[in-house]
């Protein structure tokens, strides 16, 4: 026991089996992994961990790790996975080769896409140094929807940047979420909530994971949450439950709306133009009221004024106007609960009920926190206020065409509800509440890009008018993946699901090489996985490759290394530095800025090199300005020197890391880089957690304290407030320009009219836009998936113990739909949409909305992928939903292609499509279809247990499976 | 007399399985260990789990409850998997009332899990030794670990902190007080084996809003002068000139 006890050691680092970032500590024995438990000193899961965070061990040791730089062979096709190994110097030659012509020549025929999107501090850094626009994450084919969508309006949104306060709540609505987004701190608070006598709620089509322990659930069709958030929102205002003080205190509501259709401010705020505002990126406030109390208009805030919610008004010069509320309220008009009840399927009286709930607790069971705090105007307050309903949504809502709207609706209703940044709400975490829309902006024009030059402005921004766009003289896109143009203006996240598809195409130009990191886009990561998967594959008439030099980082041997020309073997979360960075989305809480760390707790495995070290070494071979010195040397030795010593701007003290900034590490959020650092977050459980006074955790977006020291620690550039957009200016400005009404950058002919139909400055429901072009007699079901709380994505396939939770996937369904189509329980059936047809087994379930059929996402693997044994249930009897998905548009006559996505923010539409079901024919084969031919494993892969795997940590067993030579 | 056991919230388990293979992670490796999987890489895998958690559908659309169910051994106060075992391996403990095995007498008869009544015994096929849950006898009582800590790895790692654990004899202990106000039930007692684990059940929490509360006085509603004229309209005291 004894000498056992003196072979353990124990260490912190951050988990990353999800994107969660939880605290682990992690034992080893003998240098093996023994033991992964959550770390109890951690902000974030305070000791606990998941059935993925307690899997580590399995991922660490999968079969499918990659261990060398693999060359695709001379004459072999992409996708038969045969490689050749070469050495890290041989790869680094030749990409610093090949990429620094590009960057001299075309810089935009190098694009730069992850899945990954929590290094993109360092990504993003790269990809602009470079000077390429087409670097993006993958948030356009998560929830960019939910991140617009609420930042457009209230400055801040889900996960990362805010969420539910459960600790106060006393009523929690989720919507369109089944697990993760948060994962452990979200069952840890739901858990107390509901200890606590709170009431918990879930409208999803599902009733799974979360849902299951809702005191009700309220299931809706997929798609329709913008219907039942109008109609809820309707009901709310009608019975008189919304919070009059916050919407005239901290909205647009109040605020005089342009209503003189002849005009070209038509729908424009009626401004105040006597006095120059400085321009920048906040709302200015000079715009009006109308008062009640002299019945007429004045500036908004006026001392003594109390102006009115509703009415049209008459200015002297004749102008009518109506406040941004009058325009809510008529919009609202249609959108009763017996018109949402049609659309969702929930029964008008259910709608009506749940508005009576959430308005009457928010107004009757307040909180007053004895908190002092003054707002922006200078009002000192005595107490925090809270209404103590809170939400919570994510990709249900967000993956949808019309999400973007469904999205804005639920921040407006939060905000009817006077929830934003309150006890009991939703509350905001550092970096956020920013500004409508936040500062950062992508080159307005292609000039933005050139040779041997950093790109000139953001490679993702957050265009706030239509001057914002990246866009030619033709105003057509200037980046591969159309994003910030006016296909999909609003495009925060970028649209990775377009970007293999418009390569190919040429559309609008052709590129030189592909650099994907950590993303399975010849999997479950593209819509139209099959032509996705031909598109990487398709050559010129020249026998080139359409897509001409591919490379793919990626720890694991996957359905998307398989098509690599230069495969980068990549690190595991336990071998590597890695930073959770406040410059890109840290894991705050809500009583201040928290980031944090990873620190290797392994050495890398073969040859393994962390990604962050290939940017590196890349960034000083070509010579970009951030990573070298003045006489073009290399300027860091590491990663982890690099994060130390990286500013922002030469001697600006921001750097990747807040914490323990300054030399002797007594500064924070700003100060000097400290040799140390990395030391001090490990001597401080991988974290820094600054927490604020208690004056400065709420009304963050009005708090003048807040918001000082915010800007004292340049979080933000202002000390503006930060109003609601109920009415959103920022979209009539779009709807103007599309209208031709404003001089400047106008859609394309053939966009005009979708941009003037879907930038309305209030939310509206539409249908789906795939869904509006379907057939839906013959494909009359939804389909969706959803994530498994013990499994990632496609990231634990590979995985031994979390395989055996989840080895293959059914098609669930209502009873009433196999009765409807002739088939049982457990049958085999084809599940046909307008693309394409996929067969897999079918499972009855009372727990779904009869209208709904679904499956786990990215279950089902490709033979041979992952290094599973090509029999495995993953590739047999588990199947991909996404072969059923388009990721365009069906196309009508006269149109060009459009990307399955919101008009609005570019995400991607995953839950719009629609299917029918049949059964299989009883001599087919009980195997899911498509199979595509098996991949091989590759060179240098890790050995696979055979028939047992006794796995007992400290016992050596994975350095006997690993390849010959690398004993390391 | 003391009897650990596991206390489990069916209220709070969102069915997330980190239980399942936090229980397998210090196990595998424990007193316990190894838990071997078989077919790991291969098609169908299987292998030993002490804990697993089983979802149920209760009732039909749109009335259905999804039900997490996590099962382990009970460490039943009259354990029938002890009787039946020809070699006296299975066995329960006096000091603490766990139910474990001796792999060096266990011959793999299986007679054990056939007496089980909640198959919560689980055949290692590699060694043919059966194994089960232990409660972590290797962590509770390890003086090395902090106290907190001192506790089954499915415990610890509970992100809903669904799992207590603790002496369900004591009528002070934390369980008890829990079994005896939230009306904590074992698992078929029917069958006599007075199983130690116990569930706490669903409780639903409603909201009742009452027709008056949806008109008050103070209704914003009312701060909008909706019978105001705008200056085209006419009113009585406009025309009327008496």
């Amino acid at each position: 026991m004894n000498e056992n006890r003196s072979r353990t050691e124990t260490k912190n680092t951050t988990c990353y089996m999800c994107a969660c970032r939880c605290g682990i500590r992690v034992t080893l024995q003998d240098g093996e992994v023994r033991f992964i438990q959550g770390n109890p000193d951690h902000p974030l899961n305070k000791g606990v961990i998941c059935a993925k965070g307690a899997s580590g061990i399995m991922k660490q040791y999968s079969p499918a790790r990659l261990t060398k730089p693999l060359l695709r062979k001379e004459g072999s096709e992409r996708g038969a996975g045969e490689f050749e190994p070469v050495s890290w110097e041989k790869a680094f030659e030749m990409m610093a080769q090949r990429l620094g012509k590009i960057r001299s020549t075309d810089p935009k025929k190098f694009a730069l896409f992850t899945g990954r999107d929590q290094m993109q501090a360092l990504t993003g850094l790269f990809a602009k140094q470079y000077g390429t626009p087409n670097y993006a994450a993958h948030g356009g084919f998560c929830s960019v929807n939910m991140a617009a969508g609420m930042i457009y309006t209230i400055g801040g949104s889900f996960w990362e940047f805010g969420g539910p306060d459960l600790e106060r709540s006393k009523l929690f609505i989720m919507i369109g979420t089944a697990e993760d987004h948060h994962s452990n701190p979200m069952k840890m608070a739901l858990s107390k909530f509901k200890r606590d006598g709170g009431r918990f709620i879930s409208i999803n089509p599902v009733r799974s994971g979360y849902s299951a322990i809702a005191d009700e659930w309220v299931p809706i069709k997929p798609g329709t949450d913008g219907a039942l958030l109008l109609a809820l929102t309707n009901e709310i205002i009608n019975r008189g439950l919304f919070d009059r003080d916050y919407l005239i205190d901290y909205t647009n509501a109040p605020e005089l709306v342009n209503q003189d259709e002849e005009s070209n401010e038509f729908g424009l705020f009626i401004r105040d133009r006597s006095n120059e505002v400085e321009e920048g990126c906040f709302d200015p406030q000079n715009k009006f009221w109308w008062d009640s109390k002299s019945e007429q208009i004045v500036a908004n805030r006026t001392e003594g004024a109390d102006p009115y919610l509703l009415g049209t008004y008459t200015l002297e010069d004749g102008t009518a106007v109506k406040t941004a509320f009058q325009l809510l309220v008529d919009r609202l008009k249609e959108y009763t609960p017996e018109w949402a009840e049609k659309i969702t399927g929930i029964p008008a009286e259910t709608i009506k009920r749940l508005a009576h709930e959430m308005g009457v607790t928010a107004r009757d069971q307040k909180i007053e926190l004895p908190i002092a705090w003054t707002d922006v105007w200078g009002k000192e307050h005595e107490t925090v206020t809270g209404n103590p309903v809170s939400f919570h949504a994510m990709r249900g809502l967000a993956a949808h065409s019309n999400g973007f709207h469904a999205i804005r609706a639920l921040s407006i209703l939060m905000t009817l509800l006077g929830t934003i940044d309150r006890p009991g709400g939703f509350r905001h975490k550092a970096p956020f509440p920013r500004p409508v829309p936040p500062c950062a902006k992508t080159p307005k024009g292609p000039e933005g890009v050139q040779p041997d030059t950093p790109l000139n402005g953001m490679a993702l921004g957050w265009p706030a008018d239509p001057e914002d766009l990246f866009v030619d003289e033709d105003n057509e896109p200037v980046r591969l993946d159309k994003g910030f143009s006016w296909e999909h203006p609003l495009s925060v996240h970028g649209l990775m699901h377009n970007a293999i598809t418009n390569a190919w195409r040429g559309d609008p130009y052709k590129i030189d090489t592909l650099l994907i990191f950590m993303a399975n886009m010849a999997w479950n990561s593209s819509m139209n996985t099959a032509e996705v998967r031909k598109m990487l594959n398709d050559k010129e008439e020249n026998g080139e490759y359409k897509i001409p030099f591919l490379i793919v980082c990626d720890a694991f041997q996957s359905e998307m290394t398989a098509f690599a020309d230069l495969v980068l073997p990549d690190t595991t979360y336990l071998e590597r530095h890695d930073v959770m960075s406040m410059l890109d989305r840290p894991i705050s809480e809500f009583d201040g800025p928290v980031d944090s760390v990873r620190i290797p707790v392994l050495p890398p495995t073969g040859e393994c090199k962390p990604f962050q070290e290939v940017l590196i070494e890349l960034g000083s071979r070509l010579g970009l300005p951030a990573f070298v010195n003045e006489q073009g040397e290399r300027k860091y030795r590491d990663y982890p020197d690099f994060v130390v010593n990286y500013e922002t701007e030469p001697g600006s003290g921001i750097g990747f890391l807040s914490g323990w900034r300054g030399k002797g590490g007594e500064k924070f959020m700003q100060g000097d880089p400290n040799p140390n650092q990395w030391e001090m977050y490990a001597q401080n459980n991988c974290v820094y957690h600054h927490e604020l006074p208690k004056s400065y955790q709420y009304m963050r977006n009005w708090n003048q304290g807040y918001l000082e020291w915010s800007r004292h620690h340049r979080l933000t550039r202002y000390v503006e407030p930060i109003n609601i957009h109920i009415y959103s200016e920022v979209l009539q400005k779009f709807r103007l320009a599309a209208q031709g009404k404003r001089p400047g950058k106008q859609p394309p002919q053939r966009l005009r009219k979708r941009v003037e139909e879907y930038f309305d400055p209030l939310p509206f429901y539409h249908e789906p836009l795939e869904a509006a072009r379907t057939d839906r007699h013959k494909y009359p079901l939804s389909a969706i998936t959803q994530r498994p709380m013990a499994m990632y994505h496609s990231w634990d396939s590979q995985n031994a113990w979390l395989r055996q939770i989840h080895a293959h996937n059914h098609l669930y369904l209502h009873p009433s739909v196999g009765v409807t189509n002739g088939f049982e329980d457990g049958d085999w059936i084809w599940v046909e949409s307008m693309h394409g047809k996929v067969r897999c087994m079918c499972r009855f379930s009372e727990a779904v909305e009869p209208g709904t059929v679904w499956t786990w996402n990215a279950i089902g693997k490709a033979s041979g992928s992952w290094n599973l044994d090509p029999n495995a249930n993953e590739s047999k009897k588990g199947f991909l939903l996404n072969h059923l998905i388009a990721e365009e548009l069906p196309v009508k006559a006269g149109e060009t292609p459009l990307s399955n996505s919101d008009p609005v923010t570019g995400q991607a539409g995953w839950y719009d499509v629609r299917v029918r079901v049949y059964k299989a024919e009883d001599q087919e084969p009980g195997i899911t279809s498509p199979q595509f031919d098996a991949v091989k494993p590759a060179p240098g892969m890790v050995k696979r247990a055979g028939k047992w795997l006794a796995f007992r940590g400290g016992s050596g067993l994975f350095k006997k499976l690993l390849p010959e030579g690398d004993h390391s | 007399m003391t009897q650990l056991a596991l206390v489990i919230d069916l209220n709070v388990c969102v069915g997330c399985s980190g239980c399942v293979t936090s229980c397998k992670e210090w196990n595998t490796s424990g007193e316990a260990g190894p838990m071997p999987d078989q077919n790991p890489y291969r098609a169908e895998p299987t292998g030993t789990f002490f804990n697993r958690v089983q979802t149920y559908e209760i009732g039909t659309f749109p009335n259905t409850e999804t039900l997490h169910f996590p099962k382990s051994c009970m460490h039943c106060a009259e354990p029938p998997c002890v009787p039946v075992c020809p070699t006296g391996a299975s066995y329960k403990r006096e000091e603490d009332g766990i139910v474990l095995v001796d792999y060096d007498k266990c011959i793999g008869c299986k007679y054990c899990s056939w007496a089980c009544p909640y198959g919560a015994r689980e055949f290692d096929e590699q060694s043919k030794v059966m194994k089960k849950c232990t409660l972590c006898v290797d962590r509770i009582y390890d003086m090395s670990l902090p106290e907190s800590e001192r506790q089954p790895a499915c415990v610890i790692s509970c992100p809903t902190s669904a799992r207590l654990f603790g002496d369900v004899e004591d009528p002070d202990s934390e369980v008890s007080v829990k079994i005896r106000e939230e009306g904590g039930y074992p698992l078929m007692a029917e069958w006599g084996a007075q199983p130690s684990n116990h569930y706490l059940p669903r409780r639903k929490v409603h909201i009742r809003v009452r027709a008056d509360e949806l008109v008050r006085a103070d209704n914003p509603l009312k701060k909008e002068n909706f019978s105001k004229l705008s200056k085209d309209e006419q009113s009585l005291d406009d025309v009327m000139s008496w």
